[in-house]
């Protein structure tokens, strides 16, 4: 067995502190250590965007990080965003514009376009569709997303 | 009564979806919880040695290490899921159903050779790694072309041939017709094998409670209750001591309907065997080896037609490839069958088919099961016979349409049900000419297409119509209760993958009983909250489940109407149900809240009369006489780059007909992943088995799921031709986006290389296998 290490981060606002093996990925450790079970897991080799997280602010694989890595760093999950009573804008435009069916996916995409909207807060049809052409759905078709995200847009500049 | 069914209103589930708060299988954590991972061959077809399990066993963290030999009599087969076969005359079928680890011989890469458990899924990973297996290889079938042949390799030793089935079906008399035919047009057709690729993976939680004797199972299942009622039945316990939920499902698309996937049986089994609970994740590697796959069939298939382009009748031999095992019986070529005669009056019809085993995966539905190979048969076919008559592609689908006089109209074939298939009711030209319009078909012939092809452009249109059988039984049941909240609680048997039934169910119940759709929380795939019923499959959620939901509620309202008429001393026909409240009509101060109601209706204290049953309470079940028939007609203009031969679809149109609409916000939602997921199967997605029975592209970074810049904006039209055979009028809709796109592929890249003259036979393409194509088609020139 392999020695732990301790891995000091702050995941959405909070500090946690755990002893960890070294291997542990990172979204395992968020799933399972720290139980925010909200960052799915689709395909573990970094294609599908289901687990994205924002690691200091910028979207990351967290099925392609270890644990380890993310020591002194600041993590924000989709329980960063809003809550169910008071969901985020861009919560908000996914329920209005219907862009989401199974939901599995949705985590990886909302925290996917939380930096995009930050970044390029007007962004085009062709620019919505690049920036979450590395997140998989299988249910939707992707339309309804573009929707949201225009509406989401709208959403924040108000 | 204020009009609820058929709003575009937004979904109750989508807060817990949006905030992570949802609960998925693998989110499930249990105290003390086990973790469990399978040894899987690496090898297709294989002659099992030996294994021996005893480094993995002394591995520290491992619990368990189970083989087919360790199991001893609890080894068995199966069940098969759909029993076979249909009353036909004269047919063959072999059942072989999947065995829970693999005793003596691998028949398909990827079957689970052992099992281990121990207190982490990484220690569980690092032991499979220590278990030594003897495999002996032996030749493979993986071609069902040549699965017959007499030298082929046998995937079941003890049959005599890969013939896994063998069936006929015939309408009509097709050599007569074929005789008086003006012209027979006969092709072979191909097509391959994708996956579901729903983007959660398979999983299952079971906990047993040895004090309370009792099973709680979590199951990415398409179907809780069968699952439940087989696992209850294979461990020896009362259905009563089973739970299994179907929680949140991250998309299903069929491949979560089968039963029982090995790991649904021997991960509750081992749970039960160490009394302590055993969690399972299928990782990704594994979901492309050990989740079901579809798709696979060759066609040798003939038309024959007057020369004014009517159909006089259909013939085809097919072979379908059912992988290593059977358990699904013939859903899938029998839904072929029962769509190769398309949206049209075929008076003659022959359908010979053959199943066959081959050392692959098994096969069992994937959103559209069976359909879109017919539906691609007889729009190829159909497209054929036009360009040789000269008669537009438009027009010759006009001239065959069943017409609306005709319904229910008899196909005199059976279909999945094994009843003999009837289409209940359609208006589909209309259909068509609402799809044509909406994509600017005689425009674009006329003008547009010429003008672009002038400029040297690669542009086409296609145009094809598609029936889809749905919402069959045998029955769906629901309870609704009032509750003295005043909230609705609605409980019902199918398990629901992303397809609304929290806010679409809501719907139907909010629209009888008065109350705002938030207020009516859905209960589905929970065996403890209702135990009768069959799955989410075929399109069937809306249709049989809707209006079981709908019967109750039915039932509800007369409840409340009886109670409320003598709290209120007023007739029922002078109440109104409206906001949560009974109100005597024009005399609002007269009401009484459906909560209060509810209270009254369950009485702590005083006597009731004789035959009163309490509270607001009613189930109900609805079983459909025969399934609904959905119409549709998908259309698109698509470019292709001569030089990358990569696609791009400028357009594409759908005008659905699958009766009433309960919402169409989620009905149009529906409908764009089912087309994705049809691009996908047209141009993107293939899974390539070498001669081995290896799979070469089993990662999503290989195997090409579509992603946003492949996906076109959709354009969605409706017709609505109620189905009479269901109070709701509904017919399904969740596989209709997905039927008709290789089929409409075909047609628009056709059009679009007109000079080329070719003829697209095949399914999936991609830009290699178009390339090949166009050469093959320049080097003929």
């Amino acid at each position: 067995m392999s020695d732990l290490y301790e891995v000091a981060v702050t995941i959405n606002g909070k500090k946690y502190q755990r002893s960890v093996d070294p291997r542990l990925l990172l979204s395992d450790f968020l799933r399972h250590e720290i139980n925010l079970t909200g960052t799915h897991v689709g395909c573990e080799h970094g294609v599908c965007g289901a687990c994205t997280v924002l690691f200091d602010r910028q979207p990351v694989r967290s099925c392609l990080m270890f644990a380890v890595q993310a020591n002194g760093h600041e993590i924000i999950t989709v329980e960063g965003l809003g809550t169910q009573e008071k969901l985020h804008p861009l919560q908000e435009a996914f329920m209005e514009a219907h862009g989401l069916q199974c939901g599995f996916c949705t985590p990886g995409i909302l925290m996917t376009l939380v930096p995009f909207l930050e970044s390029n807060p007007e962004p085009d049809e062709s620019e919505i569709r690049h920036a979450i052409s590395g997140n998989l759905c299988r249910c939707t078709g992707y339309q309804n997303i573009v929707e949201a995200v225009k509406l989401a847009s709208e959403k924040l500049r108000t | 009564m204020p009009k609820i069914i058929g709003e575009r209103i937004k979904r109750n589930e989508d807060p817990r979806l949006l905030t992570g708060e949802a609960l998925f299988v693998d989110d499930v954590s249990i105290p003390g919880m086990l973790h469990a991972a399978f040894l899987r061959s690496d090898y297709a077809h294989a002659y099992l040695r030996s294994i021996d399990t005893s480094a993995a066993r002394e591995r520290p963290g491992v619990v368990a290490v189970i083989t087919a030999q360790d199991m001893g009599d609890e080894w068995q087969p199966g069940p098969p899921l759909v029993s076979p076969p249909p009353t036909v005359k004269g047919v063959v079928f072999h059942s072989r159903p999947q065995v829970p680890l693999v005793k003596d011989k691998v028949r398909h890469a990827g079957e689970a050779i052992a099992l281990v458990v121990a207190e982490s899924r990484y220690i569980a990973e690092d032991a499979v790694e220590d278990i030594l297996v003897d495999l002996d290889p032996i030749d493979a079938v993986v071609d069902i072309e040549k699965a017959l042949h007499p030298d082929a390799p046998l995937v079941h030793e003890d049959l005599e041939s890969n013939l896994a089935a063998h069936l006929i079906q015939q309408r009509g008399d097709y050599a007569a017709a074929r005789a008086r035919a003006d012209v027979v047009i006969k092709r072979k057709i191909v097509i391959d094998r994708g996956a579901a690729g729903a983007m959660e993976n398979r999983g299952i939680v079971a906990d047993w409670d040895a004090k309370s004797q009792h099973l709680t199972v979590w199951d990415t299942t398409q179907a809780p209750i069968p699952i439940r009622n087989g696992i209850a039945t294979r461990l020896g316990l009362s259905e009563s001591q089973v739970r299994v939920i179907a929680p949140f499902i991250g998309g299903g698309f069929g491949p979560k309907m089968m039963m029982h996937y090995p790991e649904e049986i021997l991960i509750p089994w081992i749970a039960v065997k160490l009394g302590r609970p055993v969690k399972w994740i299928e990782d990704r590697h594994e979901n492309f080896f050990a989740t079901t796959q579809e798709r696979t069939q060759v066609h040798e298939a003939e038309i024959a037609l007057t020369k004014d382009g009517r159909v006089l009748g259909v013939s085809h031999n097919f072979l379908h490839d059912s992988g290593a095992y059977d358990p699904y019986g013939l859903t899938i070529p029998l839904n072929t069958q029962s769509h190769v005669m398309g949206a049209y009056d075929v008076p003659n019809y022959y359908s010979d088919l053959k199943v066959v085993f081959t050392n692959k995966t098994l096969t069992t539905p994937i959103r559209g099961a069976g359909r879109p190979q017919g539906i691609f048969v007889i729009e190829r076919l159909l497209d054929i016979a036009a360009k040789e008559l000269g008669i537009d592609p438009v027009e010759i689908r006009m001239r065959n349409f069943i017409h609306p006089d005709a319904f229910p109209y008899q196909r005199e074939i059976i279909d999945q049900a094994f009843a003999p298939l009837i289409l209940d009711s359609g208006n589909y030209k209309p259909v068509l000419e609402k799809a044509a319009t909406m994509i600017g078909y005689d425009r674009f012939v006329k003008e547009e297409g010429p003008r672009l092809r002038a400029e040297g452009r690669h542009v086409g249109i296609g145009l094809v119509s598609f029936i889809e059988t749905t919402g069959v039984g045998p029955y769906e049941g629901a309870r609704i209760t009032v509750e003295a909240s005043g909230k609705i609680r609605v409980a019902t048997g199918v398990g629901t993958q992303g397809q609304g039934h929290f806010t679409s169910f809501a719907q139907i119940v909010a629209e009888q009983l008065g109350v705002g759709v938030e207020d009516v929380h859905v209960s589905t795939g929970d065996t403890s909250e209702f135990h009768w019923g069959t799955g989410t499959f075929a399109s069937r959620g809306a249709v049989v489940a809707g209006n079981a939901i709908h019967a109750s509620a039915l039932a509800v309202r007369y409840k409340i109407l009886k109670l409320a008429s003598k709290v209120l001393e007023a007739p029922e026909e002078e109440l109104e149900l409206e906001d949560g409240q009974v109100r005597v009509a024009d005399i609002p101060n007269m009401s009484i809240s459906l909560g209060e109601l509810a209270l009254l209706a369950n009485p702590l204290r005083g006597a009731v009369e004789p035959g009163t049953e309490p509270g607001l309470e009613a189930t109900a079940y609805f079983g459909p006489q025969y399934g609904a028939a959905a119409f549709g007609v998908h259309a698109m203009i698509l470019e292709v780059d001569p030089e990358t031969m990569m696609v791009e679809i400028k357009r594409y149109v759908v005008v659905e007909d699958c009766g009433t609409i309960l919402n169409p916000m989620i009905l149009e939602g529906q409908i764009h992943g089912g087309v994705a997921m049809g691009i996908g199967n047209a141009f993107y997605e293939r899974l390539v088995f070498d001669e081995n029975g290896q799979l070469l592209n089993a990662s999503l970074a290989d195997y090409l799921i579509p992603t946003a810049s492949e996906v076109p904006r959709i354009e969605v039209g409706h017709e609505e031709t109620r189905s009479p055979l269901n109070p709701l009028g509904t017919k399904g809709a969740g596989e209709a986006g997905t039927i008709p796109v290789p089929a409409l592929f075909a047609q628009a890249l056709e059009n679009a290389l007109p000079d080329l003259n070719l003829e697209i036979l095949e399914m999936p393409l991609s830009p290699n296998r178009l390339f090949e194509l166009v050469q093959e088609k320049e080097r003929d020139k």
